[in-house]
């Protein structure tokens, strides 16, 4: 048994749900081989092959492969496959993107968003926004899964000495090509890996508002900036701040939510957060149902109130 | 330009699912049930590049029990032309749904299909990239713009660092996300007219499409339940609780 985990990255740094993947293709048993496929992404290559329980790397450097293009690098895994039994990649926009790629061209069903291995060699996975888990099993010989980070801790970055290896694909599919990207550097922590995080609603009512209520109490507590599908929808904050079924699914440490309903398809991306905080006006709303800590409060006097006795 | 449109009957999502008492899945009689949500989003789509003079043919495709013939309805009355119903008897996983319209795609030739990124009952986000791939078609998954050119389709998709364009060769696959369009409600008018629209009716079977599933599902549960924590009565006793967790000093 050998899996082939399907790394993700940004060429320079090794994506941290990576590492949680790593650790549910351990738990498929036997070794485990992880592909970076990039441009330039040596470093990356370098920091998988550092990774506990990786065996070798396999690195395929081109350009190709550099803006992650589902064209190009699902056949660059396909010619991969045969020495392999399993395919894992996390559940991230590139994982999601690819994989099926891969699993339809091999006949394969995919297995997504696995939360847990089991000893009987089923896997659970949530559906109907996380308010029903799954358990199946596959009659497929091989196996293509992707993985929530949420569900798996992640592997040490250090202990590992596994070799890398080049390999190649077919190349450029000509299918598709890259025009630009609009990526927001921020000195924040990310939303997925983040150990605080806080979550704006409806009720900022504008981007502005988030600047002047959520960005100073996220400061105060170094935590990642989240949001409600409507204040996306809004334009408040950007895309890849939502939190839900349909966005990022994250289990910090703290989680504040602010004017926050509590829709079911925002509860599936939070819920399992070790403490949530609730702040909203509405003593009703569904959110204090999984708050461990609610406040009834309006959130323009109580935010800055919290904020400055911090 | 022709665009073929799959949508899927599923639970509404104002629903919140009830797993049945035997484990074997969700309670699904007397539920509401609705188009996917995504998959409106791009029936919406296919119906304003119809109405921008951009597409002249949208076709939706259906795969499911009879009912599903309401959800056709419903693509019809928001600008679809005409349906496709591939009646199966259970709902098939996304590798057979993937065959089935790549044997729908095969026979109408659209120059796009546009599906929705995933059902939100089964949440497997699959379907539009296995298309792609059973066809060798290019594809723009989490597409928050499209924008047919004179060659190709150029299509921003969401993604978890932020927003990325792509350039399509068309044919091609794109999946929505929420913030595509906002899909409209069918006019009275509309809907009426719809009924008159054709549908078009077949089996898996009659396309030689084999529907085995791959999976077997041993069980469905619940989520362990969150206990409902203490409503705290104000600003001070929260950070006194920030404080004993250690997240603010
Ligand atoms: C297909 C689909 C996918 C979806 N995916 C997601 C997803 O991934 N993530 C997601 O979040 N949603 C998702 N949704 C949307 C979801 O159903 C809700 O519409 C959304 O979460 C509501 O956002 P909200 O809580 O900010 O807004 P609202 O529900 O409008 O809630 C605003 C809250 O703010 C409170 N409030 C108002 N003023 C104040 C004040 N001054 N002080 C304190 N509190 C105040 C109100 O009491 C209310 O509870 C999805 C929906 C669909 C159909």
């Amino acid at each position: 048994m050998t899996t082939l985990v399907l790394a993700d990255h940004d060429n320079k740094e090794l994506g941290s749900a990576t590492l949680s993947a790593i650790t549910a293709a351990k738990k498929l048993g036997g070794d485990v081989h992880v592909l970076v496929a990039g441009e330039g992404s040596q470093a990356v290559a370098d920091a998988a092959a550092k990774v506990d329980g990786v065996a070798k790397v396999l690195h395929a450097d081109d350009a190709a492969y550099g803006h992650a293009l589902a064209e190009n690098v699902a056949p660059l895994i396909e010619g991969l496959m045969d020495g392999y039994d399993a395919l894992v990649a996390p559940a991230t926009t590139t994982g999601k993107n690819i994989l099926p790629r891969v699993a339809a061209k091999m006949d394969i069903q995919q297995i997504s968003e696995i939360i847990a291995v089991n000893d009987d060699g089923s896997f659970d996975r949530p559906t109907y926004a996380g308010n029903a888990i799954a358990t199946v099993k596959t009659s497929d010989a091989k196996k293509v899964i992707t993985v929530r980070a949420t569900g798996f801790d992640k592997a040490a970055t250090e202990g590992g000495s596994a070799s890398v290896e080049a390999v190649s694909g077919p190349g450029d599919s000509g299918k598709s090509s890259f025009v630009s990207a609009q990526v927001a550097e921020s000195e924040r922590p990310e939303l997925t890996s983040a150990s605080v995080i806080v979550s704006g609603g409806r009720a900022l009512q504008s981007g502005e508002n988030f600047e002047k209520y959520i960005e100073p109490l996220a400061d105060k507590l170094g935590a990642a900036i989240g949001a409600s599908r409507a204040a996306v929808d809004a334009g408040y904050v950007p895309n890849d701040y939502q939190v839900g079924q349909t966005g990022k699914i994250v289990a910090p440490e703290v989680y504040i939510a602010i004017g926050i309903s509590g829709a079911i398809q925002h509860l599936a991306g939070m819920k399992d957060s070790k403490t949530i905080i609730a702040i909203n006006k509405d003593e009703d709303a569904p959110i204090f149902q999984v708050a461990d800590y609610g406040l009834v409060a309006d959130l323009y006097e109580a935010v800055p109130e919290l904020t400055s006795k911090l | 330009m022709k665009i073929l449109v799959p949508v899927k009957r599923v639970i509404d999502y104002n629903v919140k699912p009830r797993i049945k008492g035997d484990q074997t899945g969700v309670d699904l009689s007397n539920v509401k049930m609705s188009m996917n949500p995504f998959d409106e989003i791009a029936v919406e789509e296919a119906a304003r590049l119809k109405e921008a003079g951009k597409a002249d043919e949208v076709v939706v495709v259906s795969i499911g029990e009879q009912k599903a013939q309401e959800t056709l309805r419903t693509g019809l009355a928001m600008g679809a032309d005409r349906g496709i119903l591939i009646v199966t008897e259970q709902m098939p996983e996304p590798l057979a749904v993937a065959k089935i319209l790549a044997k729908v795609t095969e026979e109408e030739s659209p120059d796009l299909v546009i599906l929705g990124k995933q059902a939100i009952d089964d949440d497997s986000n699959q379907t539009g990239q296995m298309l792609a791939a059973l066809l060798g078609w290019s594809q723009g998954t989490f597409a928050s713009k499209v924008e047919p050119g004179e060659e190709g389709v150029n299509v921003t998709r969401e993604i978890d660092g932020g927003l990325e364009t792509l350039k399509l060769t068309t044919p091609a696959i794109i999946t929505t996300d929420l913030r595509l369009n906002e899909p409209r409600y069918a006019s009275l008018p509309n809907i009426m007219k719809a009924k008159k629209k054709p549908i078009d009716e077949k089996t898996a079977a009659d396309l030689g499409v084999d529907v085995a599933p791959r999976l077997e599902t041993l069980k469905v549960t619940e989520p362990p339940k969150r206990e409902a924590g203490e409503m705290v009565p104000d600003v001070d006793t929260l950070v006194a609780k920030l404080k004993e967790m250690g997240v603010a000093a």
